[in-house]
Parts: structure tokens; C-alpha cells; sequence
């Protein structure tokens, strides 16, 4: 342990700390994640305590085109993301755009298969509790994607119009943070409720 | 400049003369600020005011329940009393208070500017204040059952069906939900502060090693909120969907469980008390050495203990839930976790008697009230240990025990230490000291009451008393304990309104307190009182967990030892 | 002392240790009709061996560590003419946080030891064969007795045998709930048990003493929480019979109160409330068919008496206020004649 008592300031070795911004969404992460926990444990729970109704074996389908397109949305944006660090921010806006195509196609898939699942074979969030949790679990996670297509659309928008910049790398990849995210949690629903529910 | 350099310019500077702004343009200030330090005091005078509020309702179920058979409340009125009680104390009292002074102090302390989102501070404010408005309305808005307002009647944890549509026709559960929803909201938002903040913020030479304990355990009680507030957050979304779309989430009738409620609010409810709890420990780590004249005993213990506490607090949740039938694996799992979180606190509670050994320990009004906390504190843990004896539960479980103990901990445990923050503090706030004879009426008058209530009111869940009534016979022999309890509260409201009064007079006319009233040694008392907006004019740089220690005794400095 | 016999479960025949016979004589803790000191069943005498246990422990904890803080508190107080030098700066010592980690810990391994016995006991206890079944439902703001191997349903007052030393005899009671959380809670007999919707518990007692032991429900469940009252009679295995005997008859048909009977049977009184051998076959209120062998009516919080249940009749609300039976808006007369035939119900 040194003795010196004043340290000359351009003696200390450079002070870096964690970056902000990836900090603050790594905190809101793991406050989201606490949210979507409890809804899939009560997924969980009611496996098969429905009392009537459809059950997921009849109704459900493997969503593999929508899970195909979220997961590559995730590669995409990490495209843009190291595109715009190294300046390119034509094609990171081009990775961008990409990416909110994909998410879009992914809640279009979704809502393709709530309309199947409503109008087709009755089932609502009041039908049972796998309508229930279903619809809650799912809907969760596809409010989630919406907001982060809402800020990836944002970013294009500025891409589109010529005012994204290599300074604001940082603040795309604190974004994609989020999109990452969205995709985890994604992960885990498809096994909870389209392998392990069904 | 040196620390002591700025702390001396600073005192010798007179406090400049502003020049008297119009009211409005104050309101306008105050609504539109960002700084942490104005939304700190925000936080804190919000809460103060909800205190009183919450503080009226228990004087009136104090009164109801004097004698038996009461006819001054009516079952209705009663039943609000009680949930609106509990729910503005823990939402709208406990987490502003203890936030503000986070949102105070943290960045001071790490000799940061400000918190890392400024505008995320004050929106976290802003809506956490809205849910408190939002909840109160419920008194006026709509028709209510009785025609006598919506006020939610459920209990503040709020167990369903109870809360089903079929049970609480009306709009009182729905106030209860949105209310505390949005200031969830807040809660996240600070606790994301705060967490950016002292990761990324401190400077230079901070490591966490000399991170002063006030903001250790803010972090550790930020990183709880996050786990612990989406639970809840999830349960009430669950709840509002069952409500107004007919889902089954909690509906027996088609097969859905009132026991997973119970669940989700208790994986909650549980580490939101050591969330309100933790700052209280951080304000004693700060107060009790500067008082004793020592630095803390077992600082890295300390840290242990406080991440120990926070991670155990997440597994002892079901210890609310040993009379519904989980089974004895399930009682004895829980027993043994409740038990186990004995240890840790014990901990923190030796290294404060530690502390206490061998110093000069200097009476003034903090550490009264810190001294006040030990005793009490110490108690309100061992009454928790009773009560995590499953049997034991099974008995004194949903009694006037436990409504002891849990007050017991939050009024002898966090509002004393909560009372000894608003004397260490307000100097640095305002710039004045609180008035030291005042500061003796209040505490000796809130002490009285309080033991007056709080120790006599284990006699009655001893004896068979269970919550939540609005009136019980004659024949259970529980009326003299309950007078008893409810002259307490006397003492107890006459010990707040010298505490009023002692802030009021002594902001206008207390005595002029300079940057460093106590002689202590952390970096917030290197500012002017108050600081100024900028805090720091410029960055400290620290070599130990108490840099002032380190100028004050420069032959003998913190850093030759850690 | 011995402490293996605090965890022993036997009682009546063995002599309680001393800090459990201290305990009882302390008067303001056992005394009252509820008091969790006073156990008359194994249940409550468990807990109550238990309890003593860990009040002292902690008591003991409690003296030693209050002890040194107060003696800190006034043996390093700073007294006016000390000098003002900072005194010396202890930051740690490995050994002493070392042993008051570890003692506490030791501690609370011998407490959980302990507690984990009795959870066993209470909760795994084998059922004879001989045990009295009492089915349980609890309502917003009554409580429902059913005797499965007996054909009784009864509401509110609670029958069971006494269970002696020598003549062992408990009442296990299954419990459940027909619309919201609540919790029979009777403190001289056994620690409570929760009753909720969709979930079935399973608790037992076994009474020493003949006798009224008084409880409440300790769960809150909505507006008359606080007088959801419940009564247990401790009854002798003659007085037992007896009571059962009579519960199985169907109703008195008293010819004197025909007229009330005619009131009652052509008013919506029916589609809540049962009087056996009548049309009145109602789930939804208590089983009436032996009102007046009853002490009390509105679950044990009003006297049954010919007037108080005259107006409880008449207006349920006022007396109650929030119970969901609802004022059936009958004339004097009409009260007059229903209330004898109620009261004719033994």
C-alpha cells in the first residue's frame, strides 16, 4: 500500500468506468427480465390445469419463420451496429433497415397467429388459463418487440435522412442491447410454450 | 484545490445574496428541475407530507380500536384506513423518503456532478408523485359501494379472489393497482440511477473498495429493486387483465390459484422490507463513526453482509405463507432461510457495537436516535427471529404479533434512523442546524410513544388478537393493551410535531451550520451548506474511504491502513 | 431441566419443565380465553414447549447484546474535559467478526433443528383410525361444519369429542373455502390453518379439557372479517353422542308455529338456507335445521336470543353490517311468526 499521502494527478493511472449508457440498459434489462420470470413461471404453473377448451397441442404451431426472422434481426442489428463504428453509416443504415423488416415480419407472424387461434379455434385470454397465460406471456414480449421497433424505425429514419454519424455507434449498440434482449426472452418462450407446453 | 482548501474558501465566503425571485418563477424551478439535489428534497417533502396523511389514518384506527366494540369507524371506513395506511407508508412514505436521500447524497458523497440521467431523476420523481395523487383520488372519485368513495378496502397486499371482480365490484382495486404501478415505475428509474451512477460516476481514486457505505447499500438495494419490483409489476398486470378482460389468473372457479398471488406479492413484498431497511443500515454506517469518533469496524464484513442480506431476501419470501398449507418440506425450507438471514444482520449489528467500543461517543440529536435504533432494531430482529419458527408463525402468524414487529422495524428501526438522517443532513441541505433542545422534546416524546404502542402491542397477538379487525369482545381481554397502545400514538404524534416545528423555525432562524458541522469525513461535507448547484468546482480525487479523515490527520492518514 | 421433554409431545401425564410452568404463571400471558400460552390440545401445547424454547434463547440474546451496548453507550461516552484527541481507529479484527459469525450461526442451526421437529410432528402425524372428520368450509362471513360419517351439516358452532390420555380421540378437519382466503384460528387448541378457494388443507386437534374454546377467523376476507367468530365445543364422549343424535333428526315440526313455518318456506329464506325434512334446501347461508340448540347466531358475534335473532331477521345489516344476507323486507307479523318457528328449531 503506498505511503504517499498525495498522489501527483498525471501519475494515476487512467480512471475508466463502466460506460453509462450500457450499464442503464443492462439495469433495465434485469428489471424486464424480473417481469417476463414471473409470467413464464406462471406459464409454467398452469400447464395443463386447464379446466376446458383448446389445449396447445391442438391449436399451437411452431412459429419457425417468425423465430427465424427474430433471431437474424439480432445479427442484423449487430451488423449496423459495427457498421457505423467503423463510419459506414450508408450501410449500417441499410443493416438498419434490415432489421426492422425482420421485426416487423416477426409481429405480423404473430398476429397472423392470433388471428388463426381467435377466429379459427376460439381460444382468447378468457377461454382458459392456457388462453390466459398464452396471450399475456406472448403479448408481453410482442409489446416489447413493438417498442423496439419504434426505436430501431427512429434510427433508420435518422439513417434515411443522412444524420447518423460514427458518434452515435454508441447509442445504436446501447439499443441493440435492448433488441438482443428482445430476442432472448423470445428464446425462452418458444421453448416454454411451443415445445415444453405442448 | 485541495479538499480542505475549497471547505475552507467555502466557509469563509459569506453565503452571496440572491436576489428574491417571484413565485412563480421559484414554481416554475422546482417543477422543471433535473438537479439531484432539489429532487431529493422533492422525494423528501412529498413523503413527509404522505407520512402525515398515513400517519392521521393509524390515529383513527388507534381510536376505533381503544375500546371493544367501537362504533367510531364503521367496518367500511375502517377497512380503507388500514390498506390506505400500509400502502402510502411503504409507497409513498418509505420509498420517496429513503430515495430522496439517495438521490441527495450519492452523488456528493462520490464527488459527482449529478446522478448519470438527470432527466430520468426527475421523470422517476414525477411519476411516482403522480401514482400518490392517483391512489388519493380513489377517495373522491366514483361511488363506491357505499356511496362512500372508492378508496381501495383490500389490504395493501391485496390478496386475491378477494380482489376479484366478483369480490370488489367497483373501482377500489383498480385505484390500488395503478397507484403503485406507476410509482414502480419511479422506483426502477431512481434505483437505474443509482446504480449508473456509482458505477460510472465516482471519482477519481474511488474504487469500490473506498466507496463509502451510504452508497454501498444504495446499490445493493437498487439491484434488489430491479429484481424484486417485476414481480409485483407482473402480478398487477395479471391482476388488471383478470379484472377488465376475464382472464383466469387468480380465478378459482376455472382452476386459477389464489396461492400464486400470494407468491408473486411475497417475492415482492419480502425484499422490498430489507429495500426499505438497507438505507437505514447506510444512514447508521455514516452516522454512528462520526459520532463515536471512529471509523467504522469491519467495513468489507459490512459489504459482505449487505450483499449476503440482498441475495437471502430474495428466498425467504414464504415465511408470509407458513399458515396456507405449503407442506412441511415447503415450512421447513422457508424456516431455515429466515433463519439464516439472522446472521448476516447480526453481523452488521456487532460491527456497529464495534464501532461504539473504545470511541467518544457525542451524544446530539442523530445519535440519539442512532442509539435508539440499535436497541430497537436489535429486538425488531429477534421478534423476526420468533416468527420464523414456522410453528411459532402458526400461532402468532396474521396476529397483532407480527403487526408489532413489522413496526417495530419500520418505525423503531427505519423512521428513528430516518429521524437521525433529517439532523445529520439538514445542515448540509439548508445550511442551518436543527435546534439541538427541540431535537431532545422530539425524541424523547416519539421514544416514549413509541414503546408505549409498540411494546404493548405484542401483548395482544400473544394473547389471540388477529389483524385487521375493525373490533373484537370484550370478553378477549384485549382492551386495556389496546388503550394502551393508542395513548402511545398520542405521544408519538406530539414527538412529529416538534420535529415539524424544529424544521420550520430552524430553517428561518437555525443556527448557520458551514460546509462541516459534525467534523466528518466524507465528501459531501467538503461542500459549502448548501452546496452549490455545480457541487464540486472540481473533481476530487480520494485515496481512502475517508478523505477528509486523510486531510484532517495528514500524519495518520485512512490510506497507511486499508 | 430437560429440554428433550419441551420437544416431547406427550402432556397431561408428564410434568411440564420449569420455563414452560414459569411461562403459565405470568398472568397477563395466559390469561384471556385466547391466549396462546394456555394450550388444552397437543397442537398448542407443541408449540407453545417450542415457543418457550426460543423466547428464552432470544431473551438471553437480547440481555447479552443490549448489554454491551448500553454499557459501550455509557462507558466510551465523551464526558466534558475529555480531550478532544480522535481516539484510536480499530478498522477490523479477523477473530472477532470470525466468532460472531460463526456462534450466531451455531445458533440458529440448534433453532432450526428444533423448530424442523415439531414441524414434523404436527404436520406428519400419523391419523388414527378412530379420528372425528370434520369437513370445513369457510364463507363470507360463516363457518360450515360437516360430519361425513355421521350425515351432520351444521354451521358456526363446532362439536367435537375430548380427547383424553387414555382414550385418545382427534378431529381432523379438512378444510377449504367457497369464495375468499380465511383462517380458523382457535389459539388454545392449535397454531391456524389458512382456508382458501380451489385448495383443500388438512389440520387435527385433540382437546384435553370439555368446554367453549373461542377463536376467530384470522385471514381477512372482506367487510365483517372481525366478526366471523368461531366456537369449539369440547364435549364429553356422552354429551358428544347426545349432540350428534340430535344434529341427525331432521327439523322440529312444531304444529304451534305452522304459520312461521308457511313464512319461511314461501320466502326467498329458501334458496340460501337448509332446514332438513323441509323444502328449504338453500347451500348458500348456514344449515338452520337446529337453529335454537345453538348459544349464538351471525357466526358467534350475537346471543341467540328470540329477540336479537327477531332483528337480525329483520334487518341483518344493522347488526352486521356488510354480511350478505340481505333485509327481506317482512311486516311485524310476519317477523313475529318466523322468529318462533326459528326459535322452535332444537
Amino acid at each position: 500500500m503506498s505511503t504517499e499521502t498525495a498522489i501527483p494527478i498525471d501519475a494515476m493511472e487512467e480512471w475508466k468506468l463502466p460506460d453509462k449508457g450500457k450499464m442503464g440498459m443492462i439495469c433495465l434489462i434485469v428489471a424486464e427480465s424480473a417481469i417476463f420470470t414471473i409470467f413464464v413461471v406462471a406459464y409454467i404453473f398452469y400447464i395443463g390445469k386447464s379446466l376446458s377448451g383448446p389445449t396447445p397441442a391442438q391449436v399451437l404451431k411452431l412459429p419457425i419463420l417468425g423465430t427465424v426472422c427474430l433471431l437474424s434481426s439480432s445479427l442484423t442489428v449487430h451488423f449496423a451496429v459495427s457498421a457505423l463504428e467503423k463510419g459506414n453509416a450508408r450501410l449500417s443504415t441499410l443493416w438498419l433497415a434490415a432489421t426492422v423488416i425482420l421485426g416487423a415480419a416477426f409481429l405480423t407472424g404473430t398476429g397472423m397467429e392470433w388471428h388463426k387461434l381467435i377466429y379459427h379455434d376460439g381460444l382468447t385470454i378468457r377461454t382458459n388459463l392456457f388462453g390466459t397465460t398464452f396471450y399475456s406471456l406472448v403479448g408481453l414480449h410482442a409489446s416489447h418487440v413493438a417498442v423496439g421497433l419504434v426505436m430501431l424505425s427512429v434510427a433508420l429514419a435518422f439513417g434515411i435522412a443522412g444524420k447518423l454519424k460514427s458518434h452515435h455507434a454508441h447509442r445504436l449498440d446501447v439499443l441493440s442491447y435492448y433488441w438482443h434482449f428482445v430476442d432472448a426472452v423470445w428464446v425462452v418462450v418458444f421453448t416454454v410454450v411451443y415445445v415444453l407446453g405442448r | 484545490m485541495t479538499p480542505t482548501a475549497m471547505a475552507r474558501t467555502a466557509a469563509d465566503e459569506p453565503i452571496p445574496a440572491k436576489p428574491q425571485k417571484l413565485w412563480h418563477e421559484m414554481a416554475h424551478d422546482w417543477l422543471t428541475t433535473v438537479d439531484h439535489k432539489r429532487i431529493g428534497i422533492l422525494y423528501i417533502t412529498y413523503a413527509l407530507v404522505f407520512m402525515v396523511i398515513a400517519g392521521f389514518e393509524a390515529l383513527l384506527m388507534r381510536v376505533q380500536l381503544a375500546v371493544p366494540n367501537n362504533h367510531f369507524l364503521s367496518p367500511e371506513v375502517f377497512n380503507r384506513m388500514f390498506t390506505m395506511h400500509g400502502t402510502t407508508m411503504v409507497f409513498f412514505v418509505g420509498m420517496p423518503i429513503l430515495f430522496g436521500f439517495g438521490n441527495y447524497l450519492v452523488p456528493l458523497m462520490i464527488g459527482a456532478r449529478d446522478m448519470a440521467f438527470p432527466r430520468l431523476n426527475a421523470f422517476s420523481f414525477w411519476i411516482s408523485a403522480f401514482g400518490g395523487l392517483l391512489l388519493y383520488y380513489s377517495f373522491i372519485g366514483g361511488d363506491g359501494l357505499y356511496g362512500m368513495g372508492t378508496a381501495p378496502d383490500v389490504g395493501w397486499f391485496a390478496y386475491a379472489p378477494l380482489t376479484a371482480k366478483l369480490f370488489s365490484p367497483g373501482h377500489n382495486t383498480d385505484y390500488w393497482i395503478l397507484g403503485i404501478f406507476l410509482s414502480g415505475i419511479g422506483s426502477v428509474g431512481t434505483a437505474l440511477n443509482l446504480v449508473v451512477t456509482i458505477i460510472s460516476m465516482r471519482c477519481k481514486g474511488m474504487t469500490m473498495g473506498r466507496l463509502p457505505l451510504l452508497p454501498w447499500l444504495y446499490l445493493v438495494t437498487s439491484g434488489m429493486v430491479f429484481i424484486a419490483l417485476g414481480p409485483l409489476t407482473a402480478a398487477q398486470l395479471m391482476l388488471l387483465l383478470d379484472r377488465f378482460l376475464g382472464s383466469h389468473f387468480f380465478d378459482v372457479q376455472a382452476g386459477g390459484s389464489a396461492v400464486l398471488w400470494m407468491h408473486f406479492f411475497w417475492i415482492f413484498g419480502h425484499p422490498e422490507v430489507y429495500i426499505l431497511v438497507l438505507p437505514a443500515f447506510a444512514f447508521a454506517n455514516e452516522i454512528i463513526p462520526v459520532f463515536s469518533r471512529k471509523a467504522i469496524f469491519g467495513y468489507p464484513a459490512m459489504v459482505a453482509a449487505t450483499i449476503g442480506i440482498g441475495f437471502i431476501s430474495m428466498g425467504v419470501w414464504a415465511h408470509h405463507m407458513f399458515t396456507v398449507g405449503m407442506g412441511p418440506a415447503g415450512n421447513t425450507f422457508f424456516t431455515f432461510s429466515t433463519m439464516i438471514i439472522a446472521v448476516p444482520t447480526g453481523i452488521k449489528i456487532f460491527n456497529w457495537l464495534a464501532t461504539l467500543w473504545g470511541g467518544k461517543i457525542h451524544f446530539a440529536t442523530p445519535m440519539m436516535f442512532s442509539a435508539a435504533f440499535l436497541f430497537q432494531f436489535l429486538v425488531a430482529g429477534l421478534t423476526g427471529i420468533m416468527l420464523a419458527v414456522s410453528p411459532f408463525d402458526w400461532q402468532l402468524g396474521n396476529s397483532y404479533f407480527v403487526v408489532a414487529h413489522f413496526h417495530y422495524v419500520l418505525v423503531g428501526a427505519i423512521l428513528v434512523m430516518i429521524f437521525a438522517a433529517f439532523y445529520f443532513w439538514f445542515p448540509k441541505m439548508t445550511g442551518r442546524m436543527l435546534s439541538e433542545r427541540l431535537g431532545k422534546w422530539h425524541f424523547w416524546l416519539f421514544f416514549i410513544g413509541f414503546h408505549l404502542t409498540f411494546d404493548f402491542m405484542h401483548v395482544p397477538g400473544l394473547l389471540g388478537m388477529p389483524r385487521r379487525i375493525y373490533t373484537y369482545e370484550a370478553d378477549r381481554g384485549w382492551g386495556v393493551w389496546n388503550m394502551i397502545v393508542s395513548v402511545g400514538a398520542i405521544f408519538q404524534v406530539a414527538g412529529i410535531l416538534c420535529f415539524v416545528w424544529n424544521m420550520i423555525r430552524s430553517y428561518r432562524k437555525g443556527e448557520i451550520a458551514g460546509p462541516d458541522p459534525w467534523d466528518a469525513w466524507t465528501l459531501e461535507w467538503t461542500t459549502s451548506s448548501p452546496p452549490p448547484v455545480y457541487n464540486f468546482a472540481e473533481d476530487p480525487v480520494v485515496h481512502s474511504r475517508r478523505p477528509l479523515w486523510d486531510i484532517k490527520h495528514p500524519n495518520d492518514p485512512d490510506a497507511d491502513y486499508e | 431441566m430437560s429440554f428433550g421433554l419441551i420437544l416431547s409431545t406427550q402432556i397431561a401425564d408428564v410434568r411440564d419443565p420449569w420455563p414452560m410452568r414459569v411461562f403459565h404463571r405470568i398472568p397477563f400471558l395466559s390469561s384471556g380465553p385466547t391466549s396462546i400460552f394456555s394450550p388444552e390440545a397437543t397442537p398448542a401445547h407443541s408449540i407453545y414447549g417450542l415457543s418457550v424454547f426460543v423466547l428464552s434463547i432470544t431473551l438471553a440474546i437480547f440481555l447479552i447484546v443490549a448489554g454491551l451496548l448500553a454499557y459501550a453507550m455509557i462507558r466510551f461516552r465523551h464526558r466534558k474535559g475529555d480531550s478532544e484527541m480522535e481516539p484510536a481507529q480499530l478498522y477490523g479484527s479477523q477473530q472477532i467478526e470470525l466468532s460472531w459469525t460463526v456462534i450466531p450461526f451455531l445458533i440458529v442451526v440448534v433453532l432450526f433443528l428444533t423448530t424442523a421437529r415439531i414441524i414434523a410432528v404436527t404436520e406428519r402425524a400419523r391419523k388414527p383410525a378412530n379420528a372425528m372428520d370434520v369437513v370445513v368450509i369457510a364463507h363470507q362471513f360463516w363457518w360450515e361444519y360437516r360430519y361425513p360419517k355421521l350425515g351432520i351439516v351444521t354451521a358456526n358452532e363446532l362439536h367435537v369429542p375430548v380427547s383424553t390420555a387414555a382414550s385418545p380421540k382427534p378431529t381432523y378437519l379438512t378444510m377449504s373455502s367457497a369464495d375468499v382466503d380465511h383462517s380458523f384460528w382457535v389459539p388454545e387448541l392449535a397454531g391456524k390453518m389458512d382456508l382458501i378457494p380451489n385448495k383443500v388443507n388438512v389440520m387435527w386437534i385433540d382437546p384435553h379439557k370439555p368446554g367453549v374454546y373461542l377463536g376467530q377467523c384470522a385471514q381477512y376476507c372482506g367487510m365483517e372479517h372481525a366478526k366471523m367468530l368461531i366456537r369449539v365445543y369440547v364435549d364429553t364422549p356422552e354429551d358428544f353422542k347426545k349432540w350428534a343424535a340430535n344434529q341427525e333428526r331432521p327439523a322440529v315440526n312444531d304444529p304451534a308455529v305452522a304459520e312461521g313455518k308457511q313464512v319461511f318456506e314461501h320466502t326467498a329464506c329458501v334458496n340460501c338456507h337448509t332446514v332438513a325434512g323441509t323444502v328449504a334446501q338453500g347451500r348458500f347461508g348456514p344449515d338452520l335445521t337446529h337453529l335454537a340448540s345453538r348459544d349464538t347466531i351471525a357466526s358467534g358475534s350475537i346471543k341467540n336470543t328470540p329477540e336479537n335473532l327477531r332483528k337480525w331477521i329483520e334487518d341483518p345489516d344493522s347488526m352486521k353490517p356488510g354480511c350478505l344476507m340481505p333485509k327481506m323486507r317482512l311486516d311485524d307479523h310476519e317477523l313475529d311468526v318466523i322468529t318462533a318457528y326459528m326459535d322452535s328449531l332444537h
